[in-house]
């Protein structure tokens, strides 16, 4: 599993930095399963949700998982005005996210 | 002061480089502040910048020959006016363009236009090919986001990406 804790704003000049950042820590480990902590995540738009979305979409199809946890409140708002959560579970907090994890063996 | 009249405005100059993207966000929603938003519609009008900028930047103009995009936000009769403006390749299709899911590049979700869409009041797009894109939008104090925006994104991650099957050839992140 990889635990990424994501600090300043997700947008078109900081993707790209976060999507290979991400797959460099997931081709390193080999894991099925990626953790975002948002809780210093001040900002993200399309193009952030689209780091986010594509990790999913990497890890997906192998059985693998991506949780988001401790989205400030205006992150979240924007992650479930886009219907995030339908496909990567939101949670309070980080050991909540993990607990969720490792119970459904990823 | 007539009906309409601009009492208050700002205009960016910006070349279209992804770093002024939040420069540009940050500076409307401070504008902006002077009237009785409320921090959600604050952050609604940095997400719909946000977006219309980043198309400006990822979209008008060739890679590594970043034009200008041009801001302008107004004070109107309590309501924000928002222009984003390129003089770069336009949209050769904007109806298509609006939809839910198209995009010409990885990673982008074709988004942006939903977004604004949701987020703001009005969203009006004029574009002429080789000529440039304008982006107008209103947002007035205290409307909130239209709930449609989950009904509207069926994440399908069969591999595919959001929304309706469009072929989105370029995408295959």
């Amino acid at each position: 599993m990889v635990v990424a804790r994501i600090a300043g704003e997700l947008d078109c000049y900081t993707a790209p930095t976060l999507r290979e950042v991400l797959d460099r820590e997931l081709d390193a480990s080999g894991a099925a399963s990626l953790v975002l902590n948002l809780r210093d995540a001040s900002f993200i738009d399309s193009s952030g949700l689209g780091a986010i979305l594509g990790r999913y979409r990497r890890l997906a199809p192998g059985g693998g998982r991506v949780a988001v946890c401790e989205a400030q409140p205006s992150v979240r708002r924007v992650l479930e005005l886009a219907g995030i959560p339908r496909i990567i579970p939101l949670y309070p907090s980080e050991e909540q996210a993990l607990e969720a994890q490792k119970a459904v063996g990823t | 002061m007539t009906a309409g009249q601009a009492n208050n405005w700002i205009i960016l100059e910006l070349p279209g480089l992804a770093t002024n993207v939040g420069v540009a966000r940050v500076a409307v929603a401070a504008f902006a502040a002077q009237l009785e938003f409320t921090l959600n519609d604050l952050e609604d009008i940095k997400l719909a910048v946000s977006e219309a900028v980043s198309n400006a930047v990822l979209h008008a103009y060739p890679p590594g020959e970043p034009g200008t995009v041009r801001i302008r936000a107004a004070l109107v009769d309590g309501e924000l006016e928002l222009t984003v403006e390129d003089r770069g390749r336009g949209i050769d299709d904007v109806d298509r363009a609006r939809q839910t899911g198209f995009s010409t590049l990885p990673d982008r979700m074709g988004m942006g236009f939903v977004f604004m869409e949701a987020f703001m009041d009005l969203v009006e797009v004029a574009s002429r090919p080789g000529e440039g894109t304008t982006v107008r939008m209103r947002k007035r104090v205290g409307s909130e986001p239209r709930a449609e925006v989950p009904d509207q994104v069926q994440w399908d991650f069969a591999g595919a990406g959001p929304g309706p099957a469009h072929p989105r050839p370029d995408d295959s992140d």
